[in-house]
């Protein structure tokens, strides 16, 4: 059927393209559809709306998805109808039209992972379609448009199955309007084209052709009167004069030669096209009697324009495309659109980076003339357009949230419905851009947070009413940008958490001791704790076995951090602290015996050199540092990694202080800072076991590998090495002291990868 | 030399595949996002044939077709404009304004190439 003679490399590569627009277009029309619950839709809005349905359909029915193109239809037929304001714009007619954006997502979803959507899917919302469509215009309109499109399938097979055989002998009377030319219509090129139908007479009549003064060169004079043999279908013949069929006065009629035996002929116009014998075809030639008539059209010589050529040279021309579209080939592969401005800029700093490349070689060879002050100079710019390819680069792959904060009108409107709550969501910096992986990672745990903030945080009309606020509960949502962070905030007037409810539930669920003080932070905090729900009766809205401990393990996953503020009666504040970036890291490089580590710096508070005074034991092993009089757990790095030859004395070495997500501190010992750098993020998940304590690895200037420890896991492992080491239950100063042990130990030095992540770096310098 | 075609599409897929089936058919594509691009290429190429969408943003098909046949470089040029399956009044709204014909979507590359070279010497 469609696009039959792309093959299949082409197909999928125009797919993606088409899978990538889908997206981009069904966000912008989820965006507008949101819209129109606020107000309705302006006629700028509808048109975008129906352009967007209509390009979808367009690109589906290249592709054949008839499920998609069928929906699509509709929607679009009841989107055309409103653009000519023939629909009143209500509740009934925007919620279908939401839905129906619902549908079609699904639908276009489905296309793309090649699912077939059972019969009746979306049939709901496309009756209600239908039935508004017949409101509007009573039911034939339905009607008919089904029939064309049925007509139109039946129009192509019958093309292709119209192998009729027999000839019959047609009179084609061709008079064009005066306008015709005006619309570029040429009639030779009908004329070549009814040629290629069979054989061809033309008669040329020069009957209209007025005199030379009130000559318009534009307009079309000449008429003719061809006579084609040929074993096409009148409709074929038709066909060829589609484009012009309003522009021209066009008879075509069948004839049969009768009285074939003496070459003399009468034409008798018959009814009905029917077959002819083989006798008939053989004599029934016509042939014009008056040849100094014949147009000077059909004088020229006709080269056959065969169009099946051409598609013959498109196949041709298919490998050529084959070797770029292979990475498009594989399902997975997706792709992102990106401004040129920033891949023009991409190419300036290379450029620069180039002539600085060059410059240092220059310099190295006129090394000995003693021009360090050049070669200073060069490695300056050298690291400056680096860093600055870098951001370009980060660039290319960042995107405004905007894609995700638009899916969220919806399912508030959704959920606020199925609760019986009013709520208004607000947004604001949704152009903020994150990475494009990010983006992808955040639907989910948004979903789930403003989910939960209807669900347990605004309260039903009447309860808010009685509390003295308005009816309407609202939810903020907004992003902004701090550092190398995106900042998204989640805001609810609700109830707030209720600490005394959270705690007494925390206690009975066994997840906090009866007797535990706990601050209102702490209180907030457990929320977070696994297993973990707040609701009275698991609703069938954010009852679905996950709470906000999955949430938090996703937005670690990403590198950021989740925090809660809350004040009861007023309302519930999330806020979502991610990098900009997965790919690399702001680090502080610090030393540990002979190894490097990079601690993530956003997560270090401050590092100082504590007194003795300032360090106290715990019983059971713990160790604590005080800092200002407050408690701080100190973990020896050292003694955690097995590092020998390390400070071992927290008042030699240096105590880095570093916050987790929620706000819990940890001092880590170190021996010292070496400094501030940014690393490029190495996945070692890929090739080795997990390390408690360490999210990746990177490769320093020096071609060594530092691992970059993981401060959240550090915090919740085992208050002391010994007790990690489950084996050893050495005093800790007998493990110090001899480090030689270690062999017995599991090693996480830099050492132990070297060979697995396959990177040839000395283990030490 | 190769006829040049200008494709006027706000959808990339659709402005691929025109360009994909044409460029194969031997012609040079040029292209265009909407209805203003797609002049102010006119304004410095000239091309062969306009093969333009008609829901386009900024300024649609039909109003495209107008300015071409209403100015002086392209009047005389075949203009084919893109209808889906019962776009009779689209048809006829591109007729109306000077359109030489229409393909429907969805077609298939021989039927582009068949349509094109019906109206494109």
């Amino acid at each position: 059927m469609t696009g039959s003679s792309f093959n299949a490399d082409d197909l999928a590569q125009f797919k993606q393209t088409f899978f990538d627009e889908c997206a981009e277009l069904l966000a912008d029309l989820e965006e507008r559809l949101s819209s129109l619950q606020e107000e309705a839709a302006d006629s700028e809005a509808l048109n975008a709306i129906f352009r967007a349905v209509h390009s979808i359909k367009a690109g589906a029915g290249a592709f054949g998805f008839s499920q998609l193109v069928q929906f699509a239809h509709r929607y679009e037929a009841l989107l055309d109808r409103m653009r000519d304001g023939l629909v009143e714009q209500n509740e009934r007619v925007a919620d279908v039209l939401v839905r129906a954006g619902d549908i079609l997502a699904s639908f276009v979803e489905a296309a793309q992972s090649e699912q077939e959507l059972g019969e009746d899917f979306g049939s709901e919302v496309g009756d209600e379609i239908d039935l508004l469509l017949a409101e509007i215009d009573g039911l034939e309109s339905v009607l008919t448009s089904e029939e064309e499109q049925s007509d139109e399938n039946s129009d192509s097979e019958g093309v292709q199955e119209d192998q009729n055989k027999s000839s019959c002998t047609y009179l084609i009377e061709f008079v064009p309007k005066a306008e015709l030319l005006r619309h570029a219509n040429e009639p030779l090129l009908l004329i070549r084209e009814l040629q290629t139908l069979g054989d061809l007479q033309t008669e040329c009549s020069l009957e209209r052709l007025p005199t030379l003064g009130a000559m318009e060169p534009e307009d079309a004079y000449l008429s003719w009167m061809l006579t084609l043999k040929t074993d096409k279908s009148e409709e074929d013949i038709r066909e060829v004069f589609e484009f012009v069929e309003d522009d021209c006065e066009l008879k075509v009629s069948a004839i049969a030669a009768k009285d074939s035996g003496d070459g003399s002929l009468s034409f008798q116009i018959i009814e009905e096209v029917t077959e002819e014998s083989e006798e008939d075809q053989a004599t029934g030639t016509l042939k014009s009697e008056k040849p100094g008539a014949q147009s000077k059209a059909a004088e020229t010589s006709v080269p056959e324009t065969n169009p099946s050529d051409a598609p013959k040279k498109a196949n041709v021309a298919a490998p050529k495309a084959k070797t770029a579209s292979t990475p498009a080939q594989s399902s997975g592969v997706s792709s992102i659109r990106v401004d040129l401005d920033r891949v023009d800029r991409l190419v300036n700093v290379v450029g620069e980076l180039v002539i600085a490349q060059s410059m240092q070689a220059q310099e190295a060879e006129d090394r000995q003339n003693g021009h360090e002050f050049l070669m200073n100079q060069a490695n300056e710019d050298m690291s400056r357009i680096v860093r600055e390819l870098q951001e370009c680069v980060m660039a290319i792959r960042m995107q405004p949230v905007k894609s995700v904060f638009s899916r969220m009108p919806r399912l508030v409107r959704e959920v606020s419905s199925k609760l019986n709550k009013q709520v208004r969501l607000l947004t604001e910096g949704e152009q903020t851009e994150v990475d494009k992986t990010v983006i992808e990672e955040l639907a989910d745990p948004l979903t789930h947070m403003i989910r939960n903030a209807i669900d347990h945080g605004i309260e039903s009309p009447e309860e808010r009413e009685a509390a003295g606020k308005k009816g309407t509960g609202a939810i903020k949502l907004l992003a902004r940008h701090a550092g190398g962070n995106i900042i998204i905030q989640v805001i609810d007037n609700g109830s707030g958490i209720n600490k005394e409810a959270l705690l007494k539930k925390a206690i009975s669920k066994g997840i906090v001791s009866e007797d535990a003080k706990l601050t209102d932070e702490e209180i907030e905090e457990l929320i977070f704790a696994p297993g973990f729900s707040t609701a009275q009766a698991v609703t069938d809205v954010s009852g679905r076995g996950v709470g906000m401990d999955v949430v938090r393990r996703n937005i670690n996953k990403l590198g950021g951090r989740i925090s809660v503020q809350s004040v009861e009666g007023k309302g519930t504040c999330f806020t979502l602290t991610i990098p900009l970036s997965l790919a690399v890291l702001d680090g502080m490089l610090v030393a540990i015996g002979a190894e490097k580590y990079i601690l993530p710096l956003a997560s270090i508070v401050e590092s100082f050199r504590p007194l003795e005074e300032q360090l106290r034991a715990l019983a059971g092993g713990g160790e604590v540092v005080s800092m200002r009089g407050e408690y701080i757990r100190l973990i020896r790095a050292h003694h955690l990694f097995n590092v020998p030859g390390a400070v071992t004395d927290p008042c030699q070495g240096l105590v880095v202080v570093t916050e987790t997500a929620n706000g819990g501190k940890v001092g880590l010992l170190v021996d010292e800072l070496i400094g501030q750098q940014q690393v490029v993020i190495k996945s070692i998940q890929e090739n080795f076991d997990p390390v408690p304590g360490v999210s990746g690895a990177t490769i320093l200037g020096n071609g060594r590998v530092a691992l970059i420890l993981d401060i959240e896991q550090l915090k919740s492992m085992p208050v002391s090495a010994d007790n990690w080491k489950s084996s050893s239950s050495e005093p800790l100063e007998q493990q110090e002291a001899s480090p030689a042990n270690g062999e017995e130990q599991r090693t996480i030095a830099p050492e132990a990868m070297t060979d697995t992540e396959g990177m040839q770096v000395p283990a030490t310098v | 030399m190769a006829r040049k075609v200008l494709t006027v599409d706000d959808s990339k897929t659709m402005r691929d595949m025109v360009r994909f089936t044409l460029s194969g058919a031997g012609f040079d594509v040029v292209e265009a996002e909407d209805g203003v691009q797609a002049l102010s290429v006119l304004g410095s190429t000239k091309v062969d044939l306009i093969i333009t969408d008609i829901n386009m943003p900024n300024m649609d098909g039909v109003t495209l077709v107008k300015e071409v046949r209403g100015g002086s470089s392209h009047r005389g040029v075949p203009i084919l404009v893109l209808t889906t399956e019962g776009g009779d009044a689209k048809k006829a709204d591109g007729k109306a304004a000077g359109a030489t014909g229409w393909i429907v979507k969805p077609f298939t590359p021989d039927k582009l190439v068949q349509v094109v070279n019906k109206v494109c010497p």
